[in-house]
């Protein structure tokens, strides 16, 4: 049997065969969406899309679904999901805006006008922000800026304020997206460092004989050349905060409540809770007949909003694609 | 003999001084200065400050004692159990990915016909690395469920599937690993020059062994950059351990059969055990979780020099992106 798996495959059965194990690849993914579509569905099949809506107590309805048996009556499966998806929305929507603007500063930095001894020190640390683990980052968060915000940021005063309708501990919507920039804004810069190096300079020193100082050469002639990379870094960057799990989970306060921005700065210490940190926080009732099929919905959104991305993001490319053949 | 004048030594000719460009301008360039700066400290304070915790709190005892049940941090034990499960599952998940991947890889970038079939494999990959992993560890629960599965886990008493062990995490771990060992070597493949490939045809060699022959060993280095990629995802994943091995912090064994029994078994990894013991988590005992976040960011930051060993040797424009992708 070894030796004959030894001796060299005739071409056509080593093609067949190597193209069949690829397309288990993709036999995976339609049965990731299959499966999840399933085990969703009947919460769809008793909301249908007002789902999505708001208006529903959130904690009072999981925890109806929590107490359900088998075979629950339809009652319990109402639910509706909005504060988590305004969670989602709000947290990564204010970390990528927040981070692009760092990271088209920083890469501009680091390929335009920092000294080479300079940047040989940044990449390194760039790349060390991006593979520290969301666990280490969730654990800095919830042991020293959560207390550090609790204690000496928010003012009694402001804890007063809103006594009546929650307590601010210091977890909450401005750690969350503090940590949440920290961890995305590498990947874009990553991406945008990479198009900033592939323009040929003598683009930007046309600019710079024409009169123009470095900086402004790079915003009108560079960063104009790359602007299909920028998007396409952010959306790569929001796949990324979307899905982000344990880390929000850790920090974010573990409420279901909504932040109201017209508290003002009290805004930010309020506690939120997303998408993805509900399947964490409600991870023990995966397998439960009511709580399931919830936990399941939230994974559908965050699956289609990773997919929608995903197609977003290779839309957005092309024009670059064409670009980069053509110079 | 004249001489030649020397061209202006850098690219971009005479600067013209920052201190003569207007207000908008200068502010533009120390907001970059200071984002780029700024990174670096960040990244710096993280390390420093998981260091100092780390010095700490970290025993050489804890590395090889068993957790224990315990109220107080004294009598809670060390992270034996954790540190193998990580290595277990970094094990079960390169061993399923890497093969995968280099089929894949191999197949698409040397193959790849009908090109539509090689741009489903492709996409398939782009959309698994693109969803978040919690939603990965949620489809894999849905799997390892079905009966069908059974042996993979254990069979609770009421006939329900548990759908927690080692092979399941594993297997959804490999997904992890799959896309930056499949980039890794699909962009070293079509980096190697076609004449390699003709002179292995004109030696009278078929497609496949000029793979194996020639192909394979001249991407070696981007085979191992994926591959560490890879491992560094794995060893970073809390939501996945979370969801699929169960929520013992030691290693449970099911069944009778040795090494089997540990793979259809429960445990926890390093990530986890970090979650569980924050006060995130049942135990809130800090000095344990920053002890093992130290041990974990070293294991990261080790991978992320051998990236850098392995990448050197390739040429690499930035610095930021590597084979194989972000990161």
């Amino acid at each position: 049997m070894i030796e004959r798996l030894r001796k060299p495959w005739p071409d056509h059965r080593a093609e067949r065969t190597l193209g069949a194990v690829s397309l288990l690849i993709g036999v995976g993914v339609v049965a990731m969406i299959v499966f999840v579509v399933i085990r969703a569905w009947p919460i769809f099949q008793h909301n249908g899309l007002s789902w999505v809506l708001g208006g529903g107590d959130f904690e009072t309805e999981v925890n109806k679904m929590t107490a359900a048996t088998t075979n629950p009556p339809a009652a319990v499966f109402q639910l509706r999901a909005w504060p988590l998806i305004y969670g989602t929305v709000l947290s990564s929507g204010i970390a990528v805006v927040l981070g692009l603007a760092i990271a088209v500063l920083s890469s501009v930095f680091i390929v335009e006008l920092a000294p080479a001894r300079v940047s040989r020190v940044v990449i390194p640390m760039v790349r060390l922000l991006a593979s520290v683990p969301s666990v280490i980052y969730g654990l800095i968060g919830i042991l020293v800026l959560v207390p550090f915000v609790g204690n000496h940021i928010i003012t009694t005063h402001e804890k007063a304020s809103v006594q009546n309708v929650v307590q601010l501990t210091g977890a909450g919507l401005g750690v969350t997206i503090v940590i949440l920039t920290i961890m995305i804004t590498p990947i874009m810069i990553a991406l945008i460092c990479e198009a900033l190096s592939s323009v040929p300079p003598s683009w930007s020193e046309g600019a710079i004989a024409l009169g123009l100082n470095p900086l402004r050469a790079v915003r009108a002639v560079t960063l104009k050349a790359i602007r299909p990379a920028i998007v396409a870094a952010a959306v790569l960057a929001t796949a990324r905060a979307l899905g982000e799990a344990v880390m929000i989970q850790m920090v974010s306060g573990g409420k279901t409540f909504s932040p109201k921005p017209v508290d003002g700065l009290v805004f930010f210490f309020e506690p939120l809770r997303t998408l993805a940190s509900a399947i964490v926080d409600y991870r023990e009732g995966v397998g439960s007949p009511a709580l399931g099929p919830a936990v399941y919905s939230w994974a559908l959104l965050l699956l289609f909003s990773a997919l929608a991305l995903s197609v977003t993001g290779y839309l957005v490319k092309l024009p670059l694609r064409k670009y980069q053949t053509r110079g | 003999m004249s001489t030649v004048a020397p061209p202006a030594s850098s690219g971009r000719g005479r600067r013209s001084s920052p201190m003569s460009w207007r207000w908008g301008d200068r502010l533009a360039l120390a907001a970059a200065w200071i984002a780029g700066i700024s990174l670096c400290v960040i990244a710096a304070a993280i390390v420093l400050y998981m260091g100092y915790r780390g010095i700490q709190y970290l025993r050489p005892g804890l590395l090889f004692s068993r957790p224990q049940t315990s109220a107080d941090q004294a009598g809670s034990g060390g992270f034996l159990d954790p540190l193998l499960g990580t290595i277990l599952l970094t094990i079960i998940g390169i061993a399923l990915a890497l093969p995968l991947a280099l089929a894949s890889a191999v197949w698409v970038a040397e193959y790849g016909r009908p090109s539509w079939l090689a741009r489903v494999v492709e996409s398939s990959i782009e959309v698994v690395a693109g969803t978040p992993d919690i939603v990965i560890a949620i489809f894999g629960f849905a799997v390892f469920q079905l009966s069908l599965l059974a042996p993979f886990s254990f069979t609770a008493e009421g006939g329900g599937v548990f759908g927690r062990s080692f092979i399941a995490a594993g297997t959804m771990m490999s997904l992890l690993a799959l896309p930056s060992i499949y980039a890794a070597t699909r962009d070293g493949l079509q980096a190697v020059p076609g004449h390699q490939r003709e002179a292995a045809f004109a030696l009278g060699k078929t497609r496949i062994t000029t793979i194996r022959r020639v192909l394979i060993p001249s991407v070696r280095s981007n085979i191992a950059t994926g591959v560490t990629l890879g491992i560094s995802r794995i060893i970073g994943s809390t939501a996945i351990v979370l969801i699929l091995l169960g929520s013992t912090l030691r290693i449970e064994t099911e069944g009778a059969i040795p090494g089997i029994n540990l793979l259809r078994g429960t445990g926890s990894s390093l990530t986890t055990y970090v979650y569980e013991n924050s006060p995130a988590g049942e135990g809130n005992a800090p000095q344990k979780a920053y002890a093992a976040a130290f041990v974990l960011l070293i294991f990261v930051l080790l991978l992320n020099l051998l990236v850098d060993r392995i990448g050197r040797a390739q040429e690499r424009s930035t610095g930021l992106t590597v084979a194989g992708g972000v990161v």
